[in-house]
């Protein structure tokens, strides 16, 4: 059996205050293991993005159990919570969240650097997932002079400098053009198989699905659906596994 | 990576930076102003004291400071100083304000010094132009080069009339100034007496040397067991009498010092503000820090890095422009002083000064929600 990297049972969130609460989740159940990309997709205000923060330990939920690494999220402080997201979770925002005064290299040594690792080791480490990424002959370059496609894949760089155990990545697509959308997601895709790690991304884009190893819906704070690529069958047919499933209704 | 992204932060708007410098500069300027006038009033007030071969000062009771002693002692305190165990000698000093009859009209106030230099107690130091012998001369006084437009002369030979007699100038000193703005002229002990229409006996004060190995405290409450009416103070004693006086119940110390205590005020004003709104700019790269696991003591580096970097080119600049200020200020009446101490003070001053201006930036970062990176 595989053992789960996170795990969120029976989370519930809300949010505000007296008259204007609501409940953001309302009982949301999800593992995630190693090897596998998957996709959170819903549409705008079902919770994909607070499940995201209370699975990232950005935000706790107001029940439930999260675990992260087997590790119970509860009750834990905003410092130990950093420790966590340190220790086990990379990061890529939908619009990049790069810092506009450090190059390409410093983008992802920063992130090295928040957890400790300095020096040469840390500046060899950064240039090895950027040039992963696709990215070595861009190593000095700041995000002004990237596209769009190469800020992410900076951000992607970042996620894994530390070799966290799961990447959360918000909307990684939706401020990419299509060519660029889909380098995204292969690049995701890899880096869940060929690094052993678990990836989930919330989307929305339908460009994306043929990536995924499973598909979880959400709506209205509760999961309502989930797909698993059948073995065997590789990205395209994944795609026409959406248009059956669109087909079904 | 915390001084480069504080370094880049800084520079990457340089309006912005050059705002936060001018108000760490002005604050250090006027600070370094204030101070080095009142460490210059400082020396200018105890130099005269500090100056003096002496262990023990015997001054009129009530003494306030070395201009305004009275004339009140006599050649029976002498006596009676000299035959205490530990002394060696007692060398009288006259020292009174006293009227300067200028040569080509007018008057100004002078502070008249009649001391025997032969008694190795004091005597002018810094002279530029003629000797002691000269001041012995006849009708000589010795007066200070930085004062001759407010004593209306122009160099040796020049003739004025101090009080009740006429003095020809046979020597000059160099940057002796006075605090009182009342130039400092030396003369013998017998032509100040003279010139002021005082007793032979009559001093202002006492100086007293003593024996090798005395001990000072000793000597001191001897004296004081001997001397009715009048007080024994050591020459750290008087100094801080002196100070007083002239700083404090005058008001001019609390005036230079609450110059400094407003330029620290402002200078903090100028760079937490500064701060702020830097961080501010900077809010959602460190949430998305936060988001990426750092620590909040992480965040707080950055933001006093970006604190302790202007400090040091402000505090750079800030120097520069002082020292600049202090060249100047050298052949005035009131020059400014500036001690390794001083800078040194100055430097702690601004770093601490920067970390404080660094609060409200840490406390608006203590509230950022890392969750915001998700919204942008």
């Amino acid at each position: 059996m595989t053992i789960p990297v996170l795990e969120a049972e029976n989370v519930v969130k809300e949010l505000g205050k007296g008259a204007g609460k609501v409940q953001a989740l309302k009982g949301v159940n999800l593992s995630l293991v190693k090897g596998e990309l998957t996709l959170l997709m819903g549409p705008s205000g079902s919770g994909k993005t607070t499940l995201l923060s209370i699975l990232g330990c950005i935000l706790t939920p107001t029940s439930g159990i999260v675990r992260v690494a087997g590790e119970e999220v509860a009750g834990k402080g905003p410092e130990e919570l950093a420790e966590l997201r340190r220790k086990h979770i990379g990061f890529i925002f939908q619009s990049y969240n790069l810092f506009p005064t450090l190059s390409a290299l410093e983008n992802v040594r920063i992130a090295l650097d928040v957890i400790g690792r300095k020096g040469y080791q840390a500046s060899s480490r950064a240039e090895e997932v950027l040039r992963e990424v696709g990215l070595g002959n861009r190593l000095r370059n700041y995000p002004s002079n990237l596209s769009g496609g190469e800020q992410q894949r900076v951000a992607v760089a970042r996620a894994i400098a530390a070799s966290p155990s799961v990447v959360l990545a918000d909307e990684p697509t939706a401020a990419l053009d299509s060519e660029n959308g889909h380098a995204v997601m292969a690049l995701l895709a890899r880096i869940a198989k060929d690094q052993n790690r678990s990836v989930l991304a919330v989307t929305h884009d339908p460009r994306t699905l043929g990536y995924a190893d499973r598909v979880v819906r959400i709506e209205d704070g509760l999961i309502v659906g989930e797909e698993r690529r059948p073995a065997g069958l590789d990205a395209p047919e994944i795609t026409d596994l959406t248009k059956r499933r669109k087909a079904n209704g | 990576m915390i001084l480069t992204l504080a370094f880049r932060n800084l520079f990457h708007d340089r309006i912005r930076l050059a705002v936060t410098l001018v108000g760490i500069l002005f604050s250090i300027v006027l600070v370094a102003i204030q101070l080095g006038m009142y460490l210059g009033s400082s020396q200018m007030i105890t130099a005269m004291i500090e100056r003096s071969n002496s262990d023990l000062w015997i001054t009129a009771f009530g003494a306030k400071s070395f201009e305004e002693g009275g004339m009140l002692l006599s050649n029976r305190e002498r006596h009676q100083a000299l035959a205490t165990p530990g002394v060696k000698a007692v060398v009288p000093l006259v020292v009174a304000f006293a009227e300067w009859r200028k040569p080509e009209g007018g008057s100004t106030r002078v502070v008249l010094v009649g001391t025997d230099a032969e008694d190795g107690a004091l005597e002018p130091w810094s002279l530029v132009s003629g000797t002691w012998q000269d001041i012995k001369s006849p009708d000589a006084i010795s007066a200070d080069d930085t004062y001759f437009k407010e004593l209306g002369i122009e160099g040796i030979g020049d003739t004025a009339q101090i009080a009740m007699g006429r003095v020809k100038v046979k020597a000059l000193t160099h940057r002796i100034r006075s605090f009182t703005q009342s130039p400092y002229v030396f003369t013998t002990l017998s032509r100040a007496r003279s010139l002021l229409g005082t007793d032979s006996d009559k001093a202002t004060f006492y100086l007293v040397q003593l024996e090798p190995g005395a001990n000072v405290e000793a000597v001191r409450q001897e004296l004081r067991n001997r001397l009715e009416g009048a007080e024994v103070l050591t020459k750290a004693e008087f100094e801080d009498r002196s100070l007083r006086q002239w700083l404090f119940r005058t008001g001019a110390g609390l005036a230079l010092i609450g110059g400094a205590l407003l330029g620290i005020l402002v200078g903090t004003v100028i760079v937490a503000q500064t701060l702020y709104s830097s961080t501010k700019d900077h809010l959602n790269e460190f949430a998305t820090l936060r988001a990426l696991g750092s620590s909040s003591g992480y965040i707080y580096k950055v933001i006093l890095a970006q604190a302790g970097l202007s400090a040091v080119i402000g505090y750079v600049l800030g120097i520069l422009i002082s020292l600049g200020i202090l060249y100047i200020s050298r052949n005035t009446p009131l020059p400014l002083v500036m001690t390794p101490g001083l800078a040194g003070a100055l430097f702690g001053l601004t770093l601490f000064m920067s970390a404080v201006s660094a609060i409200s930036a840490i406390i608006k970062v203590t509230k950022i929600d890392p969750a915001t990176v998700f919204s942008r």
